[in-house]
């Protein structure tokens, strides 16, 4: 790992005011950056510690929602009592992402900000425009099973890995940021990962040294939450394909995983009436691989045992 | 959990750390200087006080030493085995503030001020842990080098459970049970390739047993 100079921040407008310059990158949990520094991937010159910011509550919001502070934990935004009855799409998929002793650590805006898990992006041995902008990327014609089919451009054709993401774009969640001036936004998850195009090594629309402060999840939808993850094994792996479902009686929420260099939704398709006219909707304008176009079928058979699983539950109540 | 110095003063630790050293003497210089990149920016040491089973620990730490690094090089609390150094299999999980993680994960200077727990704080070799009690009654381990994360997991995990916080294969996530299934699930962050698997579930029953 290279050196870096560390200091602890204590309150957010510090922290923010602190992030201007070059190589200054803000630590959390660091269960994703400390894994990308080790591989000589993420190279910060300066780390702030924010653990010490108390943004670590969930608190109800004036709307009748929720406000995740920026820090918490995966594992406590899972268990929260509130996110379980009214969010349970949310509990669901961060409780599918990861291992324990990895969601015990990993926050809220960590979550947001994790990087690809391409395998190019990874080994620094092949070109990646994302991790060296303008070296060309080894995935496009390499091993692509598990890389994305939605939003990929001729630069990149790398996954967004984010279970938790997924279910908060479902949701129509709201980052909010504090910036080295003291500027407060709100950004609306939709707007805030951005598709790769020619500069796929810029992945969301924070400007340097913006701070994410918390998550707010609209008022509740009511309904039936479902999250339903199909990967290589039964456990501890990313999505091949991902389904986030909020079915209510105004209508569906539908979201995928696994699917977009982004969170994938699309909601003129999510009023049709069957998993094939939904997922021919959703996903038109596709770009596959020879080994990666069996997710377009999976996505679809999921997301259909996903809509089945809803009424069986409906008739049961 | 035998201490290196009731071993007779060599120690496998000691003869390799000692390798390492007369290495450097006989001019393989490049070996040993891997750990200071060529041209490296000035590293500001960080003043970090961690309380370990009990005792505190001052420390003043390259702020690039991982909290395994901390424990096992600076403490020479070795029970914490470092696997494959990026979070995927578990070997190096320990307890901060009572909840488990991987300690390879994690900065040392990040956790100024915590209480962390390694396997050697659960029990000594003459009054095991309930847990390490149960690993050795079951044969919970072969090569035994997953063993300490497995059972910092697992005291952990007991915990999680007891506290009502779900899992993927909770059904009801209002209704958290102990299971064969949840431990299965739960324990899927420690990774154990001579597939201990089974005997590791039956001593994690056996303790739930005793509980409740």
């Amino acid at each position: 790992m290279r050196a870096f100079s560390y200091t602890r921040a204590t309150a957010p407008k510090q922290a923010a005011a602190g992030a201007t310059g070059a190589g200054v990158k803000f630590i959390a949990g660091g269960t994703n950056l400390l894994d990308l520094m080790k591989l000589d991937i993420e190279r910060p010159s300066t780390l702030i510690d924010i653990n010490r910011l108390k943004l670590d509550r969930i608190e109800r919001t004036d709307e009748g929602g929720v406000r995740i502070g920026a820090l918490v934990r995966n594992t406590a935004l899972a268990a929260d009592s509130r996110i379980r009855s009214d969010y349970a799409v949310l509990s669901r998929a961060l409780l599918s992402g990861a291992s324990p002793q990895l969601r015990n650590k990993a926050t809220t805006a960590g979550n947001l900000l994790q990087r690809s898990r391409c395998p190019y992006f990874y080994d620094t041995t092949k070109p990646c425009n994302k991790r060296v902008p303008g070296s060309g990327c080894a995935a496009i014609g390499g091993f692509s099973r598990n890389l994305a089919v939605m939003g990929v451009s001729d630069a990149c054709i790398a996954q967004h890995p984010s279970d938790m993401a997924v279910a908060m774009r479902a949701l129509d969640a709201v980052v909010e940021t504090l910036g080295p001036d003291g500027t407060e936004r709100s950004i609306p998850i939709a707007d805030f990962h951005t598709l790769p195009g020619d500069t796929p090594h810029i992945e969301t629309v924070l400007k340097p040294g913006e701070l994410i402060t918390a998550v707010t999840l609209p008022k509740p939808l009511g309904g039936r939450h479902l999250y339903r993850k199909v990967r290589d094994r039964a456990s501890y792996a990313f999505a091949l394909v991902s389904v986030a479902l909020v079915e209510t009686a105004d209508g569906r929420r539908i979201a995928f995983g696994g699917i977009g260099a982004k969170p994938w939704r699309v909601e003129a398709a999510e009023a049709l009436d069957t998993p094939r006219a939904i997922a021919a909707a959703a996903f038109a304008g596709a770009n596959t691989t020879s080994q990666n176009a069996f997710k377009l079928p999976l996505a679809e058979r999921t997301l259909a045992a996903a809509l089945a699983e809803a009424s069986a539950q409906e008739r049961q109540a | 959990m035998q201490s290196d110095r009731e071993t007779g003063g060599v120690t496998r630790r000691g003869v390799l750390a000692g390798g390492a050293a007369g290495a450097a003497v006989m001019g393989a210089g490049p070996l040993v200087a891997q750990d200071t990149p060529a041209k490296a920016a000035p590293i500001t040491p960080v003043a970090t006080m961690l309380t370990v089973n009990g005792r505190k620990q001052r420390l003043t730490l390259d702020p690039r030493t991982t909290l395994l690094d901390a424990l096992r090089e600076h403490m020479q609390l070795t029970g914490t085995k470092k696997g494959c150094d990026h979070g995927q299999c578990g070997a190096c999980t320990v307890l901060v503030d009572g909840q488990r993680i991987n300690s390879c994960l994690t900065l040392a200077v990040m956790h100024d001020g915590d209480e962390v727990t390694t396997i050697e704080g659960l029990g000594t070799p003459d009054k095991l842990h309930p847990m390490q009690a149960a690993f050795v009654a079951h044969d919970g381990f072969q090569c035994g080098y997953c063993t300490p994360g497995q059972i910092c997991s697992a005291v952990g995990m007991l915990e999680e459970i007891k506290d009502g916080i779900p899992s993927h294969v909770t059904a009801d996530l209002d209704d958290v049970a102990f299971s064969d299934t949840e431990v299965r699930e739960r324990m899927s962050g420690n990774i154990c390739r001579c597939a201990a698997y089974p005997n590791i579930v039956a001593a994690i029953r056996d303790v739930q047993g005793q509980r409740a």
